[in-house]
């Protein structure tokens, strides 16, 4: 009798060690994601949601006129950073840059990356050639542009030589020299996402389209434009993205009244020593800028912006 | 035990087989976590041991001019490095130093009266004992007492140089009869827009506005009609500089015939053979510079660079260097040649040509009018 117990409890704990077997298994391999994730997690947070954390509660302090800001918990920096019309003033101006700025590098962008995927050969090359200006500081590439457009720069000093004109034109430091420095700044991403957009592309579709009896601005525009579009989108994602946080370019090409919403950024915590409202400031800027990458997110997915950046 | 040492070890045992690869990463990351846990609290154990003190400022030659007349001759008496660092301005330094951990800056050299009043508000300053630094005899009177009016009872800064922000303009545009008989409202002439600059700085544009609608920049009463007058510079300005280099290269370049500028710089222009002139109308913006040791600082030991970064062979490099007079009193110290003609110079030794920026006047009303600065800057 003890014998048959003996293996019965052996015949009912053999399926019971293998399931326990199986389930450390499952486990250790859901596990094994996150043990490898741990220092990217780790960094991640340390590194950007500490700092955030830090910035969010800066926000709800007060400045005082001298001394050490006041800590607490004051909605005051938020209701300005609100209702304020100049920081909504300078926050629409700010998206409209970005956005004349998106569609000049798309307008550009295209047609380059256009020609490098149906480019045979040299593909290489141009790809390369298209990298180079980031081995170029961003400030200096920046003030290229005061030597090219300069009172005594090279196209006015052209154009006088060929005696088109007989005085300097005034082209630098206004809201139009700005939109070119972020368009020569941001046009890489452009193309890159394109790029990576049209290279996936079939080619035999076009040519299928043009057998069909399609002319090949037609086959353009009904194939291969709205398969790129995905590109096209990430693209203008990033170069908006970027080009609304940016506050070198209107500070060295802009004008008096030329800002940027980073620039009161940069003003209030460097010039104005007003860390709190800085701190609501910038996270305005982010709230906004989040809620447009959240936007692309929910209609088109972050999946064609990572094959880009890749 | 050294760290290096401590490493060599590991890594001959590892070699050697005497230790496998597991131990060995384990060992040097028990290491590494060691010495980032003691370290903070090393320092403050050799807080008395001081190996070096750090000096921040503009750079360029000033720094080269340091470097040689000031910083390897105390090396050499003392054993102590001075770690040399630089800023682009004194509002950032200031967002550095506030974030940073007490003792990480030692001496920078900072706006004399504002940054001195700033610095002193954020409780970053110390007590100086002058008997350590026997070179203050030879600074100008006039300079210290703005200190003194600050913080009564201590100094925490010497003083180091002073200059000031007066009206540049373009000999081939602009005449010398024109600039005097227009003084600062030159910049708001409608005949020269566009080719009108002005520094970015708030304090500065207010200054010229008060002096544009004849008032003392140190008592404005009527602030809207300086407001107003910051507009029209504004709409007829093509640029606002930020910094020094910015300002000779628009001015250089052709791109602006007239805007305020910092002596030095325009001095340096002129070396370089700009026909640019420089006028300093009634009242113009006088500024000194100092050496300011900053709070958590090896005193002491900072002390004593100061004393040889106040020596008269190293201000007087420094000075011809970057262009401005240094705080020696020319009347006790013989300043060479250079020096008596550099803009702004005054041989008197008490600065009474000069006008210099209430300190509590402007640093009180900072908050507001940095403030909106900014928007009328925008349009506003």
């Amino acid at each position: 009798m003890i014998f048959d117990f003996a293996i019965c409890a052996h015949v009912q704990s053999a399926p019971s060690a293998t399931q326990d077997v199986a389930m450390s298994v499952e486990a250790r391999e859901r596990r094994q994601p996150w043990v490898l994730l741990a220092p990217a997690l780790g960094a991640v947070t340390l590194l950007l949601l500490v700092p955030l954390l830090f910035i969010v509660v800066y926000s709800f302090w007060l400045r005082s006129a001298v001394g050490p800001d006041t800590a607490g918990f004051h909605l005051d920096n938020w209701q300005r950073a609100l209702t304020d019309p100049f920081y909504r003033y300078i926050l629409l101006n700010t998206l409209k840059i970005a956005a004349i700025t998106t569609f000049f590098c798309a307008l550009l962008g295209y047609p380059a990356a256009y020609f490098i995927t149906r480019s045979s050969g040299n593909k290489l090359i141009l790809l390369l050639l298209l990298m180079l200006p980031f081995w170029i500081s961003y400030i200096i590439r920046t003030m290229s542009w005061i030597n090219i457009l300069g009172s005594s720069g090279a196209l006015n000093t052209a154009l006088m030589s060929m005696g088109v004109i007989s005085s300097p034109i005034q082209m630098l430091y206004n809201e139009a020299t700005v939109i070119l420095g972020l368009v020569h700044f941001l046009l890489p991403f452009m193309v890159l996402n394109i790029y990576v957009s049209l290279d996936g592309i079939d080619t035999n579709l076009e040519d299928a389209a043009t057998s069909l009896g399609a002319t090949r601005w037609q086959a353009f525009t009904q194939v291969t434009l709205p398969l790129s579009l995905p590109g096209l989108a990430a693209g203008g994602l990033l170069c908006f993205v970027l080009g609304a946080g940016t506050y070198i370019t209107p500070l060295i090409l802009g004008g008096p009244r030329d800002a940027m919403f980073a620039n009161l950024v940069f003003e209030a915590i460097i010039t104005q020593l007003n860390w709190p409202m800085g701190s609501a400031l910038s996270l305005l800027l982010l709230i906004v800028l989040g809620a447009l990458v959240a936007l692309y997110n929910r209609y088109l997915g972050m999946s064609q912006l990572t094959k880009g950046l890749g | 035990m050294d760290n290096t040492k401590r490493y060599e070890r590991l890594l001959e045992r590892f070699r050697n087989g005497d230790l496998d690869r597991r131990s060995f990463l384990g060992l040097i990351g028990a290491a590494g976590v060691a010495y980032g846990v003691q370290t903070p609290f090393a320092r403050m154990a050799f807080a008395q041991d001081v190996t070096q003190v750090r000096f921040d400022g503009w750079g360029g030659v000033v720094s080269e001019a340091f470097r040689r007349h000031a910083f390897d001759p105390y090396t050499a008496a003392t054993g102590i490095n001075v770690v040399d660092g630089t800023f682009a301005g004194g509002d950032e330094y200031l967002a550095q130093v506030r974030s940073s951990r007490e003792g990480e800056y030692n001496i920078a050299h900072l706006s004399g009266v504002f940054d001195y009043a700033r610095y002193v508000n954020f409780g970053l300053d110390v007590e100086l004992n002058l008997a350590n630094i026997p070179n203050m005899e030879l600074v100008m009177d006039a300079l210290t007492n703005a200190f003194r009016g600050i913080t009564p009872d201590h100094l925490s800064a010497v003083p180091y140089n002073y200059g000031t922000t007066g009206l540049a303009y373009n000999r081939k545009y602009i005449s010398d009869e024109e600039m005097r008989e227009k003084g600062a409202s030159i910049l708001i002439d409608e005949a020269y827009k566009g080719k009108i600059g002005g520094w970015s700085d708030w304090r500065t544009r207010l200054w010229y506005a008060a002096l544009q609608t004849g008032q003392h920049p140190n008592d404005i009463q009527d602030m809207d009609a300086a407001w107003d007058a910051i507009r029209a510079h504004r709409d007829l300005a093509l640029k606002y500089w930020g910094s020094g280099a910015e300002l000779m290269s628009l001015l250089a370049e052709e791109e602006i015939y007239v805007t305020e500028g910092w002596s030095g710089r325009i001095a340096a222009l002129q070396e370089q053979g700009h026909d640019i002139g420089y006028y300093d109308a009634p009242n113009s913006f006088g500024w000194q510079e100092c050496l300011f040791v900053i709070k958590g600082s090896p005193v002491e030991a900072c002390e004593e660079l100061l004393n040889f970064m106040l020596a008269p062979e190293t201000s007087i490099a420094v000075a011809e260097g970057q262009n401005y007079p240094p705080a020696l009193d020319g009347t006790k110290v013989d300043l060479g040649e250079k020096i008596p003609t550099l803009p702004a110079y005054d041989p008197t030794g008490t600065l009474e040509s000069l006008t210099f920026a209430d300190p509590v006047y402007w640093n009180g009303n900072e908050a507001e009018w940095s403030e909106t600065f900014a928007r009328v800057q925008r349009g506003f």
